[in-house]
């Protein structure tokens, strides 16, 4: 048996070597962290500094051109603003509804099985796909045609279960006790849900709502799917104005941000990249901005409720 | 004005607006109900686009073809439909993604969940699920325009459009989808597991390492699944920075097309629709759903495999 003092120094050295593990990992964790950060901070200087000088109050008002220096996303961002408003037409009422019956009035059968399923897995559909759904059902078999409702619909059936599960998640955040109240006073079902449920369950819902336009105004891949045109020197028909109906913009060709960013990109020449960075300078600070104002919303929301 | 009924007349006339009121409630739920089923009728509707067109390509061109042809040349006089060509694509880039997404993902979840502090974890966090919301095509340009200059040169041989750096950028893409599934599921593990684990003298690594991550197997099984089915379904950053030629092979070092960026590509030239050439991206997609579909059902059975129940 050795002496004790040689037998604790040994004990020593092996907590010393475990701990070492601890500090070893801590380093890896910090190290990992800061390269998916530098990545970031890279994709932002690289646009910054290739695109800032290019953003003027021109680039906002212009057409996109043949000369790489006149060109501006005029029709990009109208096109982008305009089918997010039917995106957002359609998705934020049918996706909140969705979720109240889900939440709110769905029995346990099998019918109720079969939509939560379909959800979850709709989630996981690559937004590609989407994109042929669009193009055989809206733009062929319904006859839409390449136009922004087309956009807007494709666009809203994407984004339909980010804005139903976070309504859900918003809804089951509240309390039984409130629906037990207004319901002991004598209210209807949907009275408890409209007048409780929905203004309780708001920051929660406008959170999943913001978070799914963000992504729709980044995506890209369904509306060059179902053929939206890349040269768009013209802005849709505004209502009433020269005969144009009041629904004729939805049927108008159109283009929209990230379009006008991949025509840019795929240009050899370098000028039109310089216009690719300010557009998408433009595009992140914009979807940036919109996550941002969602994570503030969630942290504040947390903060806040005590229920 | 009216004079107030009383009495029985009362009653019917209470009855009535009871009535009434169940009418519009059922109306409601109606309403409800047809707007949850909206998510059933997507499905549907995918299924029935993919599978009625598809139909159509495959009228022309036999399944065999399809599934043992080395070469994809559908818009060409000589025309080849191996879908092995694309999907060769797709792995490769998939597989240079995972590699950097899955172990990054997972180390940054095991940091952030069992080393940092709450206020670190408190910021970083947010920062990290920026990296999700940045639009694809800017990382596509950002892969195209810097990813691959930083590698070339180190590496003078790459062609500027390569699988590599876009694997890379979509790689760090989707670190935030793994590590943040995987940190819920690890923080979802109970306290009292950690605390044993400490009272029996392990070090916070042993603890990570031997506890938590055996007991949130299931949660970053998930997380892995999403990973993988954000990887195969990625479609920007590779049209704009894989180049789209169909080459197969798996070296990530050459361009190379994947089911995706071929839809994209047919997608913005001017085939008529109903020509074989157009068909064949009703059954690229069909063949993208058909794998997603299957990582999903792998999810499904693997969160059941590796549950654990406290």
């Amino acid at each position: 048996m050795k002496p004790i003092s040689e037998r604790a120094q040994a004990l020593r050295r092996v907590i010393k070597a475990h701990k070492r593990w601890d500090v070893t990992f801590g380093l890896v964790g910090l190290l990992s962290m800061s390269l998916a950060i530098l990545t970031l901070v890279a994709l932002f200087s690289q646009m910054i500094i290739d695109g800032a000088p290019r953003l003027s109050l021109d680039f906002f008002t212009s057409f996109p051109s043949r000369r790489a220096g006149q060109a501006g996303i005029l029709s990009a961002w109208v096109g982008s603003f305009l089918v997010m408003l039917v995106t957002a037409l359609f998705a934020i009422p049918v996706g909140i509804a969705s979720a109240i019956y889900l939440e709110e009035y769905a029995r346990k059968n099998w019918l109720t099985d079969l939509i939560e399923i379909n959800i979850s897995n709709l989630a996981g559909v690559p937004s590609i796909v989407y994109g042929l759904l669009a193009l055989g059902l809206f733009v062929y078999a319904f006859g839409l045609g390449q136009s922004i409702l087309s956009a807007g619909l494709t666009l809203g059936l994407l984004i339909l279960p980010i804005v139903t599960v976070t309504t859900r998640e918003a809804l089951r955040s509240i309390p039984q006790v409130i629906r037990e109240g207004a319901y002991a006073c004598g209210a209807t079902r949907w009275q408890v849900i409209s007048d409780h449920l929905l203004p309780y369950g708001t920051p929660g819902i406008l959170t999943g709502v913001i978070i799914g336009l963000s992504r729709a105004i980044g995506e890209t891949a369904p509306i060059i799917t179902i053929g939206a045109l890349t040269f768009i020197a013209f802005l849709p028909p505004i209502p009433f104005v020269e005969g144009a109906g009041p629904f004729d913009w939805l049927f108008s060709p159109f283009t929209v941000m990230p379009i006008q960013i991949f025509n840019w990109t795929s240009r050899p020449d370098a000028a039109f990249q310089v216009n690719a960075a300010a557009a998408s300078l433009v595009l992140v600070v914009l979807t940036l901005g919109m996550n941002a104002v969602a994570i503030w919303l969630r942290y504040r929301l947390r903060k806040n409720i005590k229920w | 004005m009216e004079p107030k009924l009383t009495g029985s007349a009362r009653l019917a006339e209470l009855a009535q607006l009871k009535a009434a009121r169940k009418r519009k409630e059922k109306l409601i739920e109606l309403f409800l109900l047809m707007a949850a089923c909206v998510a059933v009728f997507t499905t549907l509707g995918i299924v029935y686009v993919l599978v009625a067109e598809s139909l159509v390509f495959f009228s022309h061109v036999s399944l065999w073809e399809f599934l043992t042809d080395n070469q994809w040349t559908p818009l060409f006089d000589d025309d080849h439909y191996g879908i092995a060509v694309l999907l060769a694509g797709t792995l490769s880039s998939s597989g240079v993604a995972l590699l950097v997404a899955l172990p990054l993902g997972t180390i940054i979840a095991i940091y952030l969940s069992e080393f940092a502090g709450h206020r670190v974890r408190e910021v970083l966090k947010p920062v990290l699920e920026l990296l999700s919301g940045v639009p694809t095509i800017i990382y596509g340009y950002f892969a195209l325009l810097f990813i691959t200059p930083v590698i070339q040169k180190i590496y003078p041989d790459l062609p500027t459009f390569n699988i590599l750096s876009a694997g890379l950028v979509m790689g760090i893409m989707i670190i935030p989808y793994v590590s943040s599934l995987s940190e819920d599921a690890m923080r979802a593990v109970p306290m009292s597991l950690r605390e044993g684990s400490y009272a029996m003298g392990a070090t916070r690594f042993q603890t990570a390492m031997r506890v938590v991550v055996p007991a949130s197997l299931s949660g970053m099984a998930s997380a892995y699944i999403l990973g993988v089915s954000r990887a195969v379904g990625e479609t920007m950053i590779l049209a704009v920075a894989a180049g789209m030629q169909p080459n197969l092979t798996l070296n990530p070092l050459e361009p190379a097309a994947t089911v995706t960026s071929f839809i994209v590509q047919v997608a913005l030239g001017d085939l008529p629709h109903g020509s074989v050439g157009y068909q064949t991206i009703f059954a690229a997609g069909l063949t993208l759903l058909i794998i997603t579909l299957l990582f999903n059902l792998l999810g499904h059975w693997a969160r059941r495999k590796f549950r654990e129940a406290y």
